[in-house]
């Protein structure tokens, strides 16, 4: 099966040099931060942080210059973000901005729109948030309803989107409406827009999650005025760009580090007095840590690269997830410890929470199923 | 991949495709030589591949004698090919010279104890690789590495799941031909032997795979190939990530090599391999149905191979012991930097 060959791929030293820069970044910055708030990885945010980080030119790298970027190379970019990740920095309100949308509107975006929201984002200062899940329409995207109907001037959009991560705090989102509903295809008809989260009819709810946070939201659309150039891309194109878009998404070491706050915790939990049980255990998961970074590496290499990694970003989030997800149950069984929400240890607080939180690993940003699905396509199955 | 590398690949799949039969590996099992096969790997310099060219070799380096490892794994040549090229790639490293035929490696489990000394070497080693037909034994001990004649009065045949030998030899004061220092650890043939076990475990997966993903294209049932069904799809789905895994794993032990020590890449390999064999084998074997379980049935050459290897040159669980231990000692907050480190290729 040469399409999931994963090239090896080794950083530049130009990239090792920025580790060293991204890290003593961290070690000034990351104090006030208690290794529960880290536990959160990429879905705990901070607007200060955010800002600090894009002062420092670790936003935007890619982007060109005359957008506020830095117009680095994707191994510099992977550099930072795993480092981020790695150490548990409150990244998630600039996450999606840096990661999808800004990619995005550099590739199917009007001048008007990257001038609008690209020097903001590098800053750390823009958020974005994604408008693609909709009540009746997860896994099934294709089948989404919510409307963008042509009018003088722009769009009126009626709908409602949901799960969008952050909604409430975010200036824009990258909204995927159908343009044309008359289409016996499915897949054709959608069109993306960027939307002003200010816009008079869009509202963003929190919905509380199990773990107690207010994360992801449902967003309403009642006769949403979209003027006509905040169509992003070419109407009717919407389904091939969010494929892209996509790509972005599931292909970055995200989809593995996301509980890499409790290896930490678990690790010096064990290390004063590792039993064989616990030497073993952890030795496994570094095994596996080492290799999926190892993949991770080969896909942004095919990202720089200009290859579609949407195969092998699949199966680089797939294995992921069943890592990530493995690892409290894996603390649990080495430690037997006792979580309880309102105390306890650091180790205690960050298995609590991270418990809870994995069960969202192999659902958000495509489920396991779908990714497999993906993955059983490449295989030639279906 | 390099183009140095795509021409090894056909050449090694086209030699195994023509050579390594489901006759061949029946045959082997039943103790018949496959002296074709045999010769046809020693002519295209498969066997000598990490042996420098002014020594008899190929000259490759690791990274390029990964597709040859991993070729064997795919294919199974009922053969010490790999034990070969790990035997005389010591042999070169310690300047000795080459003897022609097959080599085998000894000690291949570590509670083994080989004393060299004098001239000769004593102890007993089980589990050695194909010490019947192997005319040599290259053996690490005592900080030596020695070449010693193996005989029939010295071996006790046995073998794996496989039916591949593995055999118990009691050296018995044999006398050495050659030997010299080396500055491998004791237990070096373990992380080595680790490695090319790794590197055919992936292969294994892979050919798991492909034959896993052929026969739900045919099988039909309900009036569909079976691949046609999505729980069919999801269990491939998953073997594929395994195979990839086991691929990237093994393959980074062997590009580790070529920078210096690949010992802990070497470990996590085994670690990675194991596991994707392991979870490789069960769904193979459930979706080829009954007709899997069947000895005529080409599979379980495979399968049977990957339950044997992952237990070779240390399982899972010893690797993954000394990974976890290592780590502990460092502490918490080293993991991440000493991966990134070794990664990076920085510290060798």
């Amino acid at each position: 099966m040469d399409s999931l060959y994963f090239e090896p791929c080794e950083l530049p030293q130009e990239a090792e040099v920025l580790r060293g820069e991204i890290r003593d970044f961290l070690a000034d910055n990351l104090d006030p931060y208690s290794p529960e708030v880290r536990s959160r990885s990429w879905a705990g945010g901070d607007p200060e942080f955010s800002q600090k980080l894009g002062e420092a030119g670790f936003i935007g790298m890619r982007f060109p210059k005359k957008y506020g970027g830095h117009e680095r190379n994707a191994m510099e970019r992977y550099v930072v973000i795993e480092e981020l990740l790695a150490a548990g920095a409150p990244v998630a309100l600039h996450w999606i901005a840096d990661r999808q949308s800004g990619p995005l509107l550099l590739n199917y975006g009007t001048e008007k729109q990257r001038e609008m929201c690209l020097p903001g984002v590098a800053k750390g200062e823009t958020y974005f948030c994604i408008g693609m899940s909709e009540p009746d329409s997860g896994s099934d995207l294709a089948s989404i309803r919510t409307k963008a109907v042509k009018v003088d001037g722009g769009y009126v959009v009626n709908g409602t989107k949901i799960w969008t991560s952050e909604a409430h705090r975010c200036h824009y989102m990258i909204a995927l409406f159908r343009t044309d509903s008359e289409v016996e295809e499915k897949h054709k008809g959608m069109s993306q827009f960027l939307v002003d989260m200010n816009t008079p009819g869009v509202t963003a709810r929190p919905i509380r999650n199990m773990a107690g946070e207010e994360m992801f939201n449902e967003v309403s659309f009642v006769d949403a005025f979209i003027p006509e150039d905040m169509l992003v891309g070419e109407e009717g194109k919407g389904w091939q760009q969010v494929l892209s878009e996509l790509a972005f998404e599931r292909s970055g070491p995200e989809r593995y580090m996301s509980s890499h706050i409790l290896l930490h915790a678990l690790i010096r939990e064990v290390s004063q007095n590792p039993t064989e049980r616990s030497a073993v255990a952890i030795g496994r998961l570094i095994a596996h840590l080492a290799t999926l970074r190892q993949m991770s590496l080969s896909v942004a290499g095919m990202q720089d690269a200009g290859q579609d990694p949407s195969l092998a970003g699949s199966v680089v989030k797939d294995l992921g997830a069943v890592y990530e997800q493995d690892m409290p149950k894996i603390a649990h069984e080495l430690v037997g410890a006792d979580p309880q929400l309102m105390g306890g240890s650091d180790f205690e607080k960050v298995l609590a929470y991270v418990t809870q939180a994995t069960i969202s690993f192999s659902l958000r940003g495509g489920t396991r199923e779908i990714l497999r699905g993906i993955i059983a396509r490449g295989l030639g199955l279906r | 991949m390099s183009e140095m590398r795509d021409i090894l690949k056909d050449t090694v799949t086209r030699l195994f495709t023509d050579l390594v039969t489901r006759e061949t590996l029946g045959d082997a099992e039943t103790g018949t030589w496959p002296d074709a096969l045999w010769n046809a790997c020693a002519e295209n310099g498969l066997t000598l591949a990490l042996v420098p060219e002014e020594m008899g070799g190929a000259g490759l380096g690791w990274a390029d004698s990964f597709v040859i490892a991993r070729a064997a794994g795919h294919h199974g040549p009922p053969v010490p090919l790999v034990e070969t090229m790990l035997g005389s790639w010591l042999l070169s490293e310690a300047g000795l010279e080459i003897p022609e035929g097959p080599l085998t490696v000894a000690p291949v489990r570590t509670d083994d104890n080989l004393q060299v000394g004098g001239n000769a070497v004593s102890g007993t080693a089980k589990a050695v690789p194909w010490g019947r037909q192997a005319g040599h034994a290259v053996v690490l001990s005592n900080g030596q590495i020695a070449l010693v004649a193996l005989n029939s009065s010295m071996v006790t045949e046995n073998c794996n799941i496989a039916r591949e030998p593995r055999d118990t030899v009691n050296f018995d004061n044999a006398p050495l031909i050659a030997s010299a220092p080396t500055s491998l650890p004791k237990d070096g043939l373990q992380v080595y032997g680790a490695m090319f076990r790794a590197a055919q475990l992936a292969g294994g997966v892979a050919r798991c795979l492909d034959e896993t993903v052929q026969y739900a294209g045919d099988r039909i049932q309900f009036s569909r190939p079976i691949a046609k069904y999505q729980v069919i799809q999801q269990y491939l789905a998953a073997m594929a990530g395994h195979m990839a895994s086991a691929g990237a794993a093994a393959e980074m032990a062997f590009r580790a090599a070529d920078r210096g020590d690949p010992r802990f890449e070497a470990a996590s390999a085994k670690v990675v391999t194991g596991d994707a064999a392991g979870n490789a084998t069960s769904t193979a074997h459930q979706v080829h149905g009954a007709i899997g379980f069947t000895y005529e049935h080409i599979l379980q050459f495979t399968t049977r191979r990957l339950w044997s290897w992952r237990a070779e040159f240390g399982a899972e669980s010893r690797w993954a012991e000394e990974i976890g231990r290592q780590v502990a000692g460092r502490g918490a907050d080293a993991f991440w930097p000493d991966l990134t480190a070794r990664q990076s290729g920085m510290v060798a």
